[in-house]
Protein backbone atom coordinates (compact mmCIF):
# COMPACT_ATOMS: atom_id res chain seq x y z
CA UNK A 1 0.00 0.00 0.00
CA UNK A 2 2.68 2.49 1.01
CA UNK A 3 4.88 1.39 -1.88
CA UNK A 4 2.09 2.19 -4.32
CA UNK A 5 1.62 5.51 -2.55
CA UNK A 6 5.15 6.71 -3.28
CA UNK A 7 4.54 9.83 -5.45
CA UNK A 8 6.68 8.61 -8.38
CA UNK A 9 5.10 5.18 -8.36
CA UNK A 10 1.68 6.79 -8.03
CA UNK A 11 2.29 8.88 -11.17
CA UNK A 12 3.32 5.70 -12.92
CA UNK A 13 0.38 3.43 -12.10
CA UNK A 14 -2.29 6.13 -12.07
CA UNK A 15 -1.22 7.21 -15.56
CA UNK A 16 -1.77 3.68 -16.84
CA UNK A 17 -5.05 3.21 -14.98
CA UNK A 18 -6.59 6.57 -15.92
CA UNK A 19 -7.71 5.83 -19.52
CA UNK A 20 -9.34 2.56 -18.43
CA UNK A 21 -11.17 4.28 -15.58
CA UNK A 22 -12.33 7.06 -17.91
CA UNK A 23 -13.60 4.57 -20.51
CA UNK A 24 -15.44 2.47 -17.90
CA UNK A 25 -17.00 5.64 -16.45
CA UNK A 26 -18.27 6.76 -19.86
CA UNK A 27 -19.74 3.33 -20.63
CA UNK A 28 -21.41 2.90 -17.24
CA UNK A 29 -22.85 6.43 -17.09
CA UNK A 30 -24.11 6.12 -20.68
CA UNK A 31 -25.67 2.72 -20.04
CA UNK A 32 -27.07 3.86 -16.69
CA UNK A 33 -28.69 6.96 -18.17
CA UNK A 34 -30.24 4.95 -20.99
CA UNK A 35 -31.61 2.36 -18.56
CA UNK A 36 -32.88 5.08 -16.21
CA UNK A 37 -34.71 7.07 -18.90
CA UNK A 38 -35.88 4.39 -21.35
CA UNK A 39 -35.81 0.94 -19.81
CA UNK A 40 -36.72 1.24 -16.12
CA UNK A 41 -40.50 1.17 -15.55
CA UNK A 42 -42.49 4.11 -14.14
CA UNK A 43 -43.46 3.67 -10.49
CA UNK A 44 -47.05 2.62 -9.78
CA UNK A 45 -47.44 5.52 -7.32
CA UNK A 46 -44.89 8.09 -8.50
CA UNK A 47 -45.20 7.61 -12.26
CA UNK A 48 -42.29 8.97 -14.30
CA UNK A 49 -41.09 11.19 -11.42
CA UNK A 50 -39.36 8.11 -9.98
CA UNK A 51 -36.63 8.57 -12.63
CA UNK A 52 -35.18 11.33 -10.45
CA UNK A 53 -34.08 8.50 -8.17
CA UNK A 54 -31.39 7.41 -10.65
CA UNK A 55 -29.63 10.74 -10.16
CA UNK A 56 -30.56 11.46 -6.56
CA UNK A 57 -29.66 8.17 -4.89
CA UNK A 58 -26.20 7.66 -6.48
CA UNK A 59 -25.37 11.32 -5.74
CA UNK A 60 -26.45 10.84 -2.12
CA UNK A 61 -24.36 7.68 -1.72
CA UNK A 62 -21.35 9.44 -3.23
CA UNK A 63 -21.84 12.47 -0.97
CA UNK A 64 -21.26 10.24 2.08
CA UNK A 65 -18.72 7.92 0.43
CA UNK A 66 -16.47 10.77 -0.70
CA UNK A 67 -16.60 12.25 2.79
CA UNK A 68 -15.51 8.87 4.20
CA UNK A 69 -12.60 8.81 1.72
CA UNK A 70 -11.69 12.34 2.81
CA UNK A 71 -11.85 11.48 6.52
CA UNK A 72 -9.79 8.28 6.13
CA UNK A 73 -7.18 10.11 4.01
CA UNK A 74 -7.07 12.83 6.67
CA UNK A 75 -6.47 10.24 9.39
CA UNK A 76 -3.64 8.65 7.37
CA UNK A 77 -2.18 12.12 6.76
CA UNK A 78 -2.27 12.98 10.47
CA UNK A 79 -0.90 9.65 11.70
CA UNK A 80 1.73 8.77 9.05
CA UNK A 81 2.27 12.25 7.59
CA UNK A 82 1.98 10.77 4.14
CA UNK A 83 2.00 13.57 1.51
CA UNK A 84 -0.28 11.67 -0.90
CA UNK A 85 -2.93 11.29 1.81
CA UNK A 86 -3.13 15.07 2.22
CA UNK A 87 -3.43 15.46 -1.54
CA UNK A 88 -6.17 12.79 -1.72
CA UNK A 89 -8.20 14.52 1.03
CA UNK A 90 -7.80 17.98 -0.52
CA UNK A 91 -8.72 16.84 -4.01
CA UNK A 92 -11.75 14.83 -2.83
CA UNK A 93 -13.45 17.82 -1.24
CA UNK A 94 -14.70 19.68 -4.37
CA UNK A 95 -15.94 16.38 -5.84
CA UNK A 96 -17.84 15.53 -2.65
CA UNK A 97 -19.33 19.01 -2.50
CA UNK A 98 -20.50 18.59 -6.11
CA UNK A 99 -22.22 15.27 -5.40
CA UNK A 100 -23.87 16.72 -2.29
CA UNK A 101 -25.18 19.66 -4.32
CA UNK A 102 -26.63 17.30 -6.95
CA UNK A 103 -28.20 15.25 -4.14
CA UNK A 104 -29.80 18.31 -2.51
CA UNK A 105 -31.11 19.86 -5.74
CA UNK A 106 -32.45 16.61 -7.22
CA UNK A 107 -33.97 15.68 -3.85
CA UNK A 108 -35.70 19.04 -3.71
CA UNK A 109 -37.04 18.57 -7.24
CA UNK A 110 -38.31 15.13 -6.25
CA UNK A 111 -39.81 16.37 -2.99
CA UNK A 112 -42.01 19.01 -4.60
CA UNK A 113 -44.26 16.65 -6.62
CA UNK A 114 -44.17 13.80 -4.05
CA UNK A 115 -44.29 15.59 -0.68
CA UNK A 116 -45.70 18.92 -1.83
CA UNK A 117 -42.63 20.88 -0.72
CA UNK A 118 -39.11 21.60 -1.99
CA UNK A 119 -37.64 21.55 1.48
CA UNK A 120 -38.44 20.42 5.01
CA UNK A 121 -36.18 20.58 8.07
CA UNK A 122 -36.32 16.88 8.82
CA UNK A 123 -33.28 14.99 10.16
CA UNK A 124 -32.15 13.47 6.83
CA UNK A 125 -32.36 16.67 4.80
CA UNK A 126 -30.80 18.78 7.53
CA UNK A 127 -27.89 16.38 8.12
CA UNK A 128 -27.12 16.29 4.38
CA UNK A 129 -27.19 20.10 4.30
CA UNK A 130 -24.70 20.05 7.20
CA UNK A 131 -22.53 17.68 5.11
CA UNK A 132 -22.56 20.22 2.27
CA UNK A 133 -21.42 22.97 4.64
CA UNK A 134 -18.71 20.67 6.05
CA UNK A 135 -17.29 20.29 2.54
CA UNK A 136 -17.42 24.06 1.96
CA UNK A 137 -15.91 24.76 5.39
CA UNK A 138 -13.10 22.27 4.72
CA UNK A 139 -12.30 23.88 1.35
CA UNK A 140 -12.29 27.36 2.91
CA UNK A 141 -10.13 26.20 5.83
CA UNK A 142 -7.37 24.43 3.85
CA UNK A 143 -6.96 27.53 1.70
CA UNK A 144 -6.95 29.97 4.62
CA UNK A 145 -3.31 29.42 5.65
CA UNK A 146 -0.20 30.84 3.99
CA UNK A 147 1.66 27.67 4.84
CA UNK A 148 -0.02 24.69 3.10
CA UNK A 149 1.03 22.13 5.74
CA UNK A 150 -0.82 24.06 8.44
CA UNK A 151 -3.90 24.29 6.23
CA UNK A 152 -3.73 20.55 5.62
CA UNK A 153 -3.44 19.84 9.35
CA UNK A 154 -6.41 22.05 10.24
CA UNK A 155 -8.47 20.62 7.38
CA UNK A 156 -7.68 17.04 8.41
CA UNK A 157 -8.91 17.71 11.96
CA UNK A 158 -12.12 19.30 10.65
CA UNK A 159 -12.68 16.35 8.28
CA UNK A 160 -12.27 13.85 11.14
CA UNK A 161 -14.53 15.74 13.55
CA UNK A 162 -17.14 16.13 10.81
CA UNK A 163 -17.16 12.36 10.24
CA UNK A 164 -19.63 11.99 13.17
CA UNK A 165 -22.18 13.36 10.71
CA UNK A 166 -21.92 10.23 8.51
CA UNK A 167 -23.71 7.78 10.85
CA UNK A 168 -26.20 10.55 11.65
CA UNK A 169 -27.06 10.83 7.94
CA UNK A 170 -27.29 7.05 7.50
CA UNK A 171 -29.45 6.37 10.55
CA UNK A 172 -31.40 9.65 10.65
CA UNK A 173 -34.30 7.95 8.89
CA UNK A 174 -34.48 5.29 11.63
CA UNK A 175 -33.74 7.43 14.70
CA UNK A 176 -36.17 10.23 13.95
CA UNK A 177 -39.54 10.58 12.29
CA UNK A 178 -38.53 11.89 8.90
CA UNK A 179 -40.50 12.79 5.82
CA UNK A 180 -37.65 11.16 3.94
CA UNK A 181 -38.23 7.44 3.40
CA UNK A 182 -36.04 4.85 5.16
CA UNK A 183 -33.36 2.79 3.37
CA UNK A 184 -34.63 0.52 0.60
CA UNK A 185 -31.36 -0.88 -0.80
CA UNK A 186 -28.71 -1.24 1.94
CA UNK A 187 -30.87 -2.64 4.71
CA UNK A 188 -31.03 -5.79 6.83
CA UNK A 189 -33.25 -8.31 5.09
CA UNK A 190 -32.28 -7.22 1.57
CA UNK A 191 -33.51 -4.53 -0.79
CA UNK A 192 -37.23 -3.76 -0.97
CA UNK A 193 -36.93 -2.15 -4.40
CA UNK A 194 -37.98 -4.08 -7.55
CA UNK A 195 -35.15 -5.65 -9.56
CA UNK A 196 -36.20 -3.72 -12.70
CA UNK A 197 -35.36 -0.52 -10.82
CA UNK A 198 -32.50 -1.87 -8.71
CA UNK A 199 -30.27 -2.83 -11.66
CA UNK A 200 -30.35 0.56 -13.40
CA UNK A 201 -29.75 2.17 -10.01
CA UNK A 202 -26.71 0.01 -9.22
CA UNK A 203 -25.20 0.57 -12.69
CA UNK A 204 -25.68 4.31 -12.29
CA UNK A 205 -24.13 4.16 -8.79
CA UNK A 206 -21.12 2.26 -10.14
CA UNK A 207 -20.80 4.89 -12.88
CA UNK A 208 -20.85 7.70 -10.28
CA UNK A 209 -18.21 5.84 -8.23
CA UNK A 210 -15.89 5.42 -11.20
CA UNK A 211 -16.47 9.04 -12.18
CA UNK A 212 -15.19 9.99 -8.72
CA UNK A 213 -12.18 7.64 -8.96
CA UNK A 214 -11.25 8.98 -12.41
CA UNK A 215 -11.48 12.62 -11.38
CA UNK A 216 -9.69 12.00 -8.09
CA UNK A 217 -6.74 10.34 -9.88
CA UNK A 218 -6.67 13.17 -12.41
CA UNK A 219 -6.74 15.86 -9.72
CA UNK A 220 -4.12 14.11 -7.58
CA UNK A 221 -1.83 13.92 -10.61
CA UNK A 222 -2.40 17.65 -11.21
CA UNK A 223 -1.47 18.39 -7.59
CA UNK A 224 1.71 16.30 -7.83
CA UNK A 225 2.69 18.05 -11.05
CA UNK A 226 2.17 21.40 -9.31
CA UNK A 227 4.48 20.27 -6.48
CA UNK A 228 7.14 19.19 -8.98
CA UNK A 229 6.79 22.51 -10.77
CA UNK A 230 7.33 24.40 -7.52
CA UNK A 231 10.44 22.33 -6.76
CA UNK A 232 11.82 23.00 -10.25
CA UNK A 233 11.27 26.73 -9.89
CA UNK A 234 12.99 26.83 -6.51
CA UNK A 235 15.94 24.92 -7.98
CA UNK A 236 16.07 27.36 -10.86
CA UNK A 237 16.03 30.47 -8.71
CA UNK A 238 18.76 28.98 -6.50
CA UNK A 239 20.99 28.18 -9.44
CA UNK A 240 20.44 31.69 -10.79
CA UNK A 241 21.38 33.18 -7.42
CA UNK A 242 24.53 31.07 -7.17
CA UNK B 1 -42.99 13.14 -33.06
CA UNK B 2 -45.75 12.11 -30.68
CA UNK B 3 -43.46 9.51 -29.14
CA UNK B 4 -40.76 12.12 -28.51
CA UNK B 5 -43.30 14.54 -27.01
CA UNK B 6 -44.62 11.77 -24.81
CA UNK B 7 -41.09 10.95 -23.64
CA UNK B 8 -40.19 14.59 -22.98
CA UNK B 9 -43.42 15.14 -21.03
CA UNK B 10 -42.34 12.51 -18.45
CA UNK B 11 -45.96 11.82 -17.52
CA UNK B 12 -46.46 15.45 -16.49
CA UNK B 13 -43.33 15.54 -14.32
CA UNK B 14 -41.07 17.09 -16.99
CA UNK B 15 -40.36 20.23 -14.94
CA UNK B 16 -39.00 18.11 -12.11
CA UNK B 17 -37.28 15.23 -13.92
CA UNK B 18 -35.33 17.24 -16.51
CA UNK B 19 -33.92 19.89 -14.13
CA UNK B 20 -32.77 17.05 -11.83
CA UNK B 21 -30.85 15.37 -14.66
CA UNK B 22 -29.60 18.75 -15.92
CA UNK B 23 -28.19 19.58 -12.48
CA UNK B 24 -26.18 16.35 -12.48
CA UNK B 25 -24.89 17.01 -16.01
CA UNK B 26 -23.94 20.63 -15.23
CA UNK B 27 -22.26 19.95 -11.87
CA UNK B 28 -20.42 16.78 -12.91
CA UNK B 29 -19.57 18.23 -16.34
CA UNK B 30 -18.22 21.36 -14.65
CA UNK B 31 -16.03 19.31 -12.30
CA UNK B 32 -14.73 17.29 -15.25
CA UNK B 33 -13.97 20.39 -17.32
CA UNK B 34 -12.20 22.14 -14.44
CA UNK B 35 -10.14 19.06 -13.53
CA UNK B 36 -9.14 18.42 -17.15
CA UNK B 37 -8.16 22.00 -17.93
CA UNK B 38 -6.00 22.21 -14.78
CA UNK B 39 -4.39 18.89 -15.70
CA UNK B 40 -3.53 19.99 -19.23
CA UNK B 41 -2.18 23.34 -18.00
CA UNK B 42 0.09 21.62 -15.46
CA UNK B 43 1.35 19.22 -18.12
CA UNK B 44 2.21 22.16 -20.41
CA UNK B 45 3.89 24.14 -17.63
CA UNK B 46 5.92 21.15 -16.47
CA UNK B 47 7.09 20.37 -20.00
CA UNK B 48 8.11 24.01 -20.50
CA UNK B 49 9.95 24.11 -17.15
CA UNK B 50 11.86 20.90 -17.90
CA UNK B 51 12.85 22.16 -21.34
CA UNK B 52 14.16 25.37 -19.80
CA UNK B 53 16.30 23.44 -17.34
CA UNK B 54 18.14 21.57 -20.06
Amino acid sequence: MFRLANPNRFMNWSGKLLPWCAAATAILLGLGTWLALFVAPPDYQQGEAVRIMYVHVPAAWMASFVYAVMAISSAVALIWRHPLADIAARQSAPLGAGFTLVCLVSGSLWGKPMWGTFWVWDARLTSVLVLFFLYLGYIALINAFDEPTRGNRAGAILALVGAVNLPIIKFSVDWWNTLHQPASVFRLGGPTIAASMLWPLLIMALGFTLFFVTLLLLRMRSALMAAKLRALRIQQSQSLAA
Amino acid sequence: MAAIDHFLAMGGYARFVWPAFATAVIVMGGLLAESLSTYRKRQRDLRAAEKQRR
